[in-house]
């Protein structure tokens, strides 16, 4: 296959930058698009150029570093997959594509492809600590967790934090990303404790990174690599809610900011 | 947002049912808009029952301007002012499955608004007057809406409401948590095509009514 890219090149933050196209030739329709990105590299240095910078680790698909918006979606054409398990036989011949970063004003560009997400991982942060023993295992029958929620939350469970649905969010928001960390551990038994502080710090941490607020349009779901369900940003909200009429009874100050304590396991993202 | 905009829509489905009324005649539609003023007495004073109705609706239509523009202004900062056609790629500028009515919700928001001002100038005040003034509520709308052009303005006014109302009422019950499996959003969004559906009908068949003949003054 011969195909045009079309890539954001930008040197730096801040700078600016603009699309540039690309020719590649000779590739394969089983390449991923990664791979094809790493042929342009190689030719590019070889010929003295600038390699495109972009983020990778993985490439099966589990660990969120590989956002591309390509021909304006996030992740490409094929849906319920991340950018490195998207395949070149999802394009035709010929094709011209477009390849850009995510866009949100909490994910600046560093270089090219390349966005910092770091605003993700503090709101993970902001959630904090759950009450759990660790040290050696615990008997698995002594916690019961009931079938459907099981399920319900290792599917929010399965979120991997690419960030793909800010990208796509008309509003830029991260209200998919949250709903699933709050759904997560809001489900189960271990996640009941500090239930309502972290709905309350994740959301305020969520605005404070300057994420915008959700309208239920769900692009954001219709992109997700891991087909987490528009459901889990209702959860949130009714978390959210719930804890505020909790605290409401309690007359306390607002919670306070739990980043930094995390003693056992935070809502981890994979 | 979500709150004020369901009392909203409790009020035009209240209101609509009452436009009806204009098939029964001037007599029962005139003592229908004298009720609405005496209802709640002796308790409240003449009119007091009304006035709490639109002081309720007052706070909430301020409450859900306030509302939009915070949110318009948080998607302005995290989307450079550019909303969905943020990316330079031309290719998906309608998103992957967005809906028309989620295009709509600003604009229409605003359309809906200068309708209220408009609506409110012609039928409560009674200070545009397209079909001569007059005292009765009956007389004031069937000569207003006997003028082409008045029907229309309420046409497009109502087709902005039910756009409108299609998005903003699925999103009102997801935002207050009633969206919980795909089985319930589907419910959801089929109940928002319903009563868009009912209350731009609902309002439209009362002017049409009257425009082609079938209500006289
Ligand atoms: C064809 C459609 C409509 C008709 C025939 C109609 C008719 C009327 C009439 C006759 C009144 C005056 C009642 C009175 O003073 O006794 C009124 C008041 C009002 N209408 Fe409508 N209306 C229509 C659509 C709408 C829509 C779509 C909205 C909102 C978006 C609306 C909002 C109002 C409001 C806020 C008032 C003032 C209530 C008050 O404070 O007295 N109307 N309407
Ligand atoms: S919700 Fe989906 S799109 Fe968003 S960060 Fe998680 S996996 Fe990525
Ligand atoms: S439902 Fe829509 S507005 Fe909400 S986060 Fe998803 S894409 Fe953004
Ligand atoms: S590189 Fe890990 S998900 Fe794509």
């Amino acid at each position: 296959m011969n195909i045009t890219l079309r890539i954001w090149r930008q040197p730096g933050p801040g700078r600016p930058g603009h699309m540039v196209t690309h020719r590649v030739d000779d590739i394969s329709p089983d390449m991923s698009f990664l791979e094809v990105l790493d042929v342009l590299n190689q030719r590019l240095t070889a010929a003295g150029e600038d390699p495109v910078a972009f983020d990778s680790d993985c490439r099966e698909g589990i660990c969120g570093m590989c956002g591309l918006v390509i021909n304006g979606i996030a992740h490409g054409p094929q849906a319920s997959v991340t950018t490195c398990q998207l395949h070149m036989r999802s394009f035709a011949d010929g094709d011209v594509i477009d390849v850009e970063p995510w866009r949100a004003g909490p994910f600046p560009v560093l270089k090219d492809l390349v966005v910092d997400r770091s605003a993700l991982d503090r709101i993970i942060q902001a959630g904090g600590y759950i009450s759990i023993p660790t040290g050696s295992a615990p008997e698995a029958h002594s916690i019961l967790v009931p079938k459907d929620d099981a399920e319900d939350a290792f599917d929010a469970a399965t979120c991997i934090g690419c960030g793909a649905c800010v990208a796509a969010c008309p509003n830029g928001s991260a209200a998919l990303f949250l709903g699933a960390k709050i759904t997560h551990l809001g489900l189960l038994p271990q996640g009941q404790p500090e239930r309502d502080s972290r709905a309350l710090a994740m959301i305020a941490r969520h605005d404070a990174e300057g994420f915008g607020g959700c309208s239920q349009i769900g692009e954001c779901t219709a992109v997700c690599p891991k087909d987490i369900q528009l459901e889990v940003i209702s959860r949130c909200h009714r978390d959210v809610v719930t804890a505020l009429f909790h605290h409401g009874e309690q007359q306390e100050g607002p919670p306070e900011d739990q980043t930094g304590g995390n003693l056992a396991s935070g809502p981890a993202g994979d | 947002m979500a709150v004020t905009g369901l009392i909203m829509v409790l009020f035009l489905l209240v209101h609509m049912y009452g436009n009806l009324k204009l098939f029964y005649g001037q007599a029962e539609f005139d003592d229908y808009a004298y009720h609405l003023r005496t209802m709640g007495q002796p308790y409240l004073p003449y009119s007091g029952g009304l006035w709490i109705i639109r002081v309720v609706l007052l706070v909430s239509v301020l409450t859900h301007i306030a509302s939009a523009f915070t949110l318009w202004a948080r998607s302005r900062r995290a989307t450079g002012g550019r909303g969905g056609g943020r990316y330079q790629s031309t290719r998906a500028r309608r998103g992957v499955q967005r809906s028309y009515s989620s295009f709509t919700m600003r604009w229409g928001g605003v359309t809906i608004a200068l309708f209220v001002v408009y609506h409110l100038l012609h039928l409560t005040t009674d200070t545009i007057h397209p079909g001569g003034v007059s005292s009765s509520a009956y007389v004031r709308t069937v000569n207003g809406f006997e003028i082409w052009w008045v029907v229309l303005s309420y046409t497009v006014a109502l087709i902005a409401i039910g756009f409108h109302l299609r998005h903003g009422f699925w999103a009102a019950l997801a935002s207050l948590g009633a969206n919980t499996s795909r089985r319930r959003r589907r419910h959801l969004n089929a109940l928002a095509v319903a009563v868009a559906v009912v209350i731009t009908v609902g309002f439209l068949v009362p002017p049409y009514t009257v425009l082609f003949g079938g209500i006289t003054a």
